[in-house]
C-alpha cells in the first residue's frame, strides 16, 4: 500500500534496506537543503551498524517509501557530516518555536506533515506543513510503542491543526546561517507592524533580537513603536550601535527620543553618533525635556507656514511632507520669529482660493489652545479632555514653536500609566 | 557611588516579585502544617534545620531565575525544546496530578481557617474558589502580582502572633544553631517532612516563568537573584516562627501530635485572643494564595510544555486548554472539600508519592540544562556550584524518596 502523506515521527524509526532488501539501519533525522530545493529532503540520515554509524541517504538514492521503509536503489552512502546548508528537520524545527505567519502567532512545532511524490526514479518526500495541536501530540505519544498503521487510525477522531510550510518562519538567531538556510523575512515584513510586534514580544531575547535584525529597518522600526517603552529599550540595547541608529532614524523623533531616554547615557551618546544629522538633531533637541512635561510627549513632525504664505504655498508646504499625510489634521501660521500666531484645520486650506493668504484663513473666534514644553503630562491630558483635541502645539520659553503633541501620544501616556 | 547604590536600589524594586511569591507560596496550608507539627511535638529542637533548608532553597530556586533570565524561556518550554515531547509529557502529567492535590489541601485550609471564625465551609469553599478564578481571568500580570505581593506581607501575622506567644527566646537561639539528631522514628519522619515540604516541584517551573514574564533579563540579574535569596530567607523567618508560636504555646505546655493547622490556632488561644487571630488569618490567606498560585501556574506550565496558547492576556476562545485546565483545577479542587468523607489526607500522602518522584527528576533536567554551553554561554554553572547543585539535588532526592517510603506505610496503615 501506497500513502500519499507521511509524518516526521513516522519517518523517524523507519527501517532502510539495501539492493537486496536487507536492513541497513534506521531513519534518524531528515534534511532540507532550502538553498537546492525549498521543500525537497535532499537526504535522510540513517544510524546502522548498532547504531554507531550515521549515513546519509541523498533523495536520489530512494527508490520506494512506504509505512514499511525505505528501500534504496543506490546503497554508495556516505558517512555523516556537519553540513552549514543544512536544515535538520528533527535537531532544528522539531520542538522548536516557528512563527505562524497568517495566524500571526508563536507556535511550537509538534510534527511535520510530508508528501510522497512517486517521481519515475523513485519516492521522494517533500515538506507540507507543520503540526501543532492534539492529533500531533496523539502521534508523538504513541510513536514507537503504538505499530504506525494503529495510531492512524486512532488519530482519524482528533481534529487536525496544522500550518502550510511556506507560511512558517523558522527563527535563526546566527545570520550567517540565516542566509545558508535562505530564510526569508518577507512573511514577516507582509504583516501589520502591530501583529509583527505582539509576535517578538513573545520570544525570547535572542529571537527578538534575531528578527530585529534580520526584517527590513522600516518595518523593524514601525513594529518596535507598538512595543512598550522597556522591551523598545532593551530591544535596541542588544543591537549594534549603527543598526539601532538606522532602525530609530525611521522612526518618529518623540518615540526615538523615548527610547534612548530608556536607555543608559553612554549607549545613548554610541548611538546617537551613528545617525545622520538632520533625524540626531531633532531627536537630541527632544532629549533635552523630561519625560513627564510636554516637550518629553511633544514630537516635531508638523507642518507650519509663514503668515504671509498663499493657500498654495501651505499646500505645497504639505506635499513636501507626504510621510506626514495621514497623521496631519492642523497647519501651523507662525510669524517671522517662527512664533506661533494661529492653527487652522487643514480642510479650510481645500475651501479656500489657492491665491489668498493663509492669515486670512484665520477666524475671529479661532482661539489658539497651546501649551508650553515644561507643562506637566497630567495638565495636558486635561488639556485634551476639556477641549477633545486632535494635536496640541507646544512653544517654547522664546513663544516660539517647539512640537505638537498628537491624541495618539496620549493614548501611549494613558496606556502606560 | 551614590548613584550607582541607587540604581542598583531600583532595580531590585523593579525585578521584586517573582522570587519573593514562590518562596512565600512555599508555606501553603501544608507547610504550616508541618511546621506547626514540627513545634508542637518538638518545642525548639527542630529549628536547626531551617538554615540548610535555606541553603537547598535559595540553590534550587536561582538556577531557575537564572536560566529564566538568561534564556528567556520557561522550565517547561526549555525541556520540551531539549528532551522532546514525551518527556515533557510524562512531567507534565506528574505535576498536574500533584498540583491538583495541592489545591485540594489548599481549600481544605480555607474551609479550616475560617470554621474558625464559625463560617461554613459551604460558604467560603464556593466563594474563595470563585474570587480566584475572577481574579487570574480578569487579571493582568502586572495587576495579579501586586495582589500577590500584597498577599505575602499578610505572612507578617506569624511573627506579630509568634512573639505574643512569648517563647523561650534563649532555646529558640540555641537550637537554631545546635543540630539535634534524634533516632527515633517520629523526630526522623517529621525531619524529612520538613525538607519535603520546603522543596517543590511546581514552584521551579512557577518561579522561572514568573522571571520570564517579568521581562527581567541577564542584565538585572544580579538584582533578581538578591531578590530570590531574600524571599526565601524571608521564607524560613516565617517558618522560624511558626515553629517558635507551637513550641511556646503547645510544647512547652503539654507536647502533643496536632491534627491540622487550626489545632495549632486553637492550641494559641490561651496566649490570648489575637495570637490566635492572627494565626488563623494567616494560614487563611496562605491557603488562599496557594490556591490561587498553583492552578495559574499549573496551567501556564503544560500549555507551555505542549505549546497551546496560554497566558491571563488572552482570551477563553484563544487559549481554550489554558482555561480549562486551570478551572477545572480550582473546580475540582474546590467540590472534594464540599464532599462529606472524601480521604484527603490519603489524598494528601499520594501526592507526596508523586511529588517524591517529579522533583529528583525535575532537579537533574534542571542541572542538565543550567550546564548547556548554547543555552547559558557564560552564565552557566561553575563547576563549585556544580558540586553545591548535585549535593543538593541528591540530598533533596535521597529525603524525599525517604518522604515517600513514609508516605506509602502511612498510606497501606490507613
Amino acid at each position: 500500500m501506497a500513502e500519499e502523506i507521511l509524518y516526521l515521527t513516522e519517518l523517524l524509526g523507519l527501517k532502510v534496506y539495501d539492493l537486496r532488501r536487507r536492513p541497513l539501519g534506521r531513519v534518524r533525522d531528515a534534511v532540507l537543503v532550502p538553498k537546492l530545493h525549498p521543500v525537497r529532503v535532499d537526504r535522510f540520515l540513517v544510524a546502522g551498524g548498532g547504531g554507531y554509524t550515521w549515513l546519509y541517504v541523498r533523495h536520489d538514492q530512494v527508490a520506494e517509501i512506504s509505512l514499511d521503509g525505505i528501500w534504496l536503489r543506490d546503497e554508495m552512502l556516505v558517512p555523516y557530516h556537519a553540513d552549514e546548508y543544512a536544515l535538520r528537520l528533527v535537531r532544528d524545527v522539531l520542538d522548536q518555536q516557528i512563527i505562524d505567519a497568517r495566524g500571526r502567532k508563536v507556535v511550537r512545532v509538534t510534527d511535520i506533515t510530508f508528501e510522497v511524490r512517486r517521481e519515475a526514479d523513485g519516492d521522494v518526500l517533500h515538506v507540507l506543513e507543520v503540526d501543532i495541536g492534539m492529533r500531533a501530540v496523539l502521534r508523538r505519544l504513541l510513536q514507537g510503542w503504538v505499530p504506525r498503521r494503529w495510531i492512524r487510525r486512532l488519530q482519524r477522531r482528533v481534529p487536525p491543526n496544522s500550518i502550510r510550510w511556506d507560511l512558517c518562519n523558522i527563527v535563526e538567531p546566527d545570520p550567517q546561517r540565516r542566509l545558508r538556510l535562505n530564510i526569508s523575512m518577507e512573511p514577516l515584513e507582509q504583516m501589520h507592524p502591530a501583529d509583527l510586534a505582539d509576535i517578538v514580544e513573545e520570544l525570547s531575547p535572542e529571537d527578538r533580537e534575531a528578527i530585529i535584525e534580520a526584517i527590513d529597518t522600516e518595518v523593524a522600526a514601525e513594529a518596535l513603536s507598538e512595543m512598550d517603552p522597556e522591551t523598545q529599550a532593551r530591544i535596541i540595547e542588544s543591537l549594534d550601535a549603527g543598526k539601532a541608529a538606522d532602525i530609530l532614524e525611521e522612526m518618529a523623533p518623540d518615540e526615538a527620543a523615548d527610547v534612548l531616554a530608556e536607555l543608559e547615557e553612554e549607549t545613548t551618546e554610541e548611538i546617537l553618533e551613528e545617525m545622520e544629522s538632520a533625524p540626531k538633531a531633532e531627536v537630541e533637541e527632544l532629549l533635552e525635556y523630561d519625560e513627564d512635561t510636554a516637550g518629553g510627549l511633544m514630537n516635531t513632525e508638523f507642518v507650519a507656514v509663514h503668515e504671509e504664505a498663499t493657500v498654495a504655498d501651505a499646500i505645497d508646504a504639505l506635499r513636501a511632507r507626504q510621510d506626514l499625510a495621514e497623521t496631519v489634521t492642523t497647519i501651523f501660521i507662525t510669524d517671522t520669529d517662527d512664533r506661533l500666531r494661529a492653527a487652522i484645520p487643514i480642510a479650510r486650506l481645500f475651501l479656500a482660493k489657492p491665491s489668498s493668504r493663509v492669515s486670512e484663513l484665520v477666524r475671529p473666534d479661532d482661539e489658539i489652545i497651546q501649551t508650553t514644553t515644561e507643562t506637566p503630562a497630567s495638565r495636558v491630558l486635561e488639556l485634551f479632555d476639556k477641549y477633545n483635541l486632535l494635536t496640541l502645539p507646544v512653544i517654547d520659553d522664546e513663544q516660539r514653536l517647539a512640537g505638537v503633541i498628537t491624541a495618539d501620544d496620549i493614548i501611549s501616556v494613558l496606556r502606560n500609566r | 557611588m551614590l548613584r550607582r547604590l541607587r540604581h542598583h536600589i531600583a532595580v531590585f524594586f523593579a525585578v521584586i516579585g517573582p522570587g519573593f511569591i514562590t518562596a512565600m507560596v512555599d508555606n501553603d496550608a501544608g507547610g504550616i502544617f508541618t511546621y506547626s507539627q514540627a513545634g508542637a511535638k518538638y518545642g525548639y529542637l527542630p529549628l536547626w534545620t531551617l538554615a540548610p533548608i535555606t541553603l537547598l532553597l535559595v540553590v534550587t530556586q536561582e538556577m531557575c531565575a537564572r536560566m529564566g533570565a538568561v534564556t528567556g524561556k520557561g522550565l517547561s518550554d526549555l525541556i520540551r525544546e531539549e528532551f522532546g515531547l514525551r518527556t515533557t509529557f510524562f512531567i507534565m502529567t506528574l505535576l498536574v496530578l500533584t498540583n491538583l492535590t495541592n489545591v485540594m489541601a489548599n481549600f481544605a485550609g480555607v474551609a479550616s481557617s475560617l470554621e474558625l471564625f464559625g463560617i461554613s465551609r459551604y460558604l467560603t469553599v464556593p466563594a474563595a474558589a470563585a474570587g480566584v478564578w475572577m481574579l487570574v481571568v480578569r487579571g493582568t500580570y502586572a495587576r495579579v502580582e501586586k495582589v500577590f505581593l500584597i498577599a505575602s506581607s499578610v505572612y507578617v501575622c506569624y511573627i506579630i502572633s509568634g512573639v505574643m506567644v512569648k517563647p523561650d527566646w534563649t532555646q529558640a537561639a540555641i537550637y537554631s544553631v545546635r543540630p539535634v539528631l534524634m533516632l527515633e522514628p517520629g523526630y526522623i519522619t517529621m525531619l524529612v517532612g520538613m525538607v519535603g515540604t520546603s522543596v517543590a516541584p511546581w514552584m521551579q517551573f512557577y518561579l522561572q516563568a514568573a522571571v520570564v514574564e517579568k521581562g527581567i533579563t541577564a542584565k538585572e540579574y544580579a538584582e533578581s537573584r538578591l531578590e530570590v535569596i531574600v524571599g526565601c530567607i524571608a521564607m524560613t523567618v516565617i517558618a522560624f516562627f511558626i515553629i517558635v508560636a507551637c513550641a511556646g504555646a503547645i510544647h512547652d505546655v503539654a507536647p502533643r501530635d496536632i491534627q491540622d493547622a487550626t489545632d495549632a490556632a486553637l492550641g494559641l488561644r490561651p496566649f490570648g485572643q489575637y495570637a490566635f487571630l492572627l494565626f488563623a488569618i494567616g494560614l487563611f490567606n496562605a491557603s488562599l494564595f496557594a490556591a490561587c498560585i498553583l492552578p495559574l501556574s499549573t496551567a501556564y506550565t503544560v500549555c507551555e510544555g505542549l505549546g497551546f496558547e496560554l497566558g491571563v492576556n488572552k482570551g477563553f476562545r484563544e487559549a481554550p486548554v489554558f482555561y480549562w485546565l486551570f478551572t477545572l483545577l480550582i473546580v475540582i479542587g474546590g467540590i472534594v472539600i464540599l464532599l462529606p468523607g472524601f480521604p484527603l489526607v490519603k489524598m494528601i500522602l499520594l501526592s507526596q508519592v508523586i511529588n517524591g518522584a517529579l522533583l529528583p527528576l525535575v532537579l537533574i533536567y534542571m542541572i542538565l540544562l543550567v550546564n548547556k554551553d548554547r543555552l547559558m554561554k557564560k552564565w552557566k554553572n561553575t563547576r563549585f556550584y556544580n558540586v553545591v547543585g548535585w549535593t543538593s539535588v541528591v540530598i533533596l532526592t535521597g529525603l524525599t524518596v525517604a518522604l515517600v517510603i513514609l508516605s506509602i506505610r502511612d498510606l497501606m496503615a490507613g
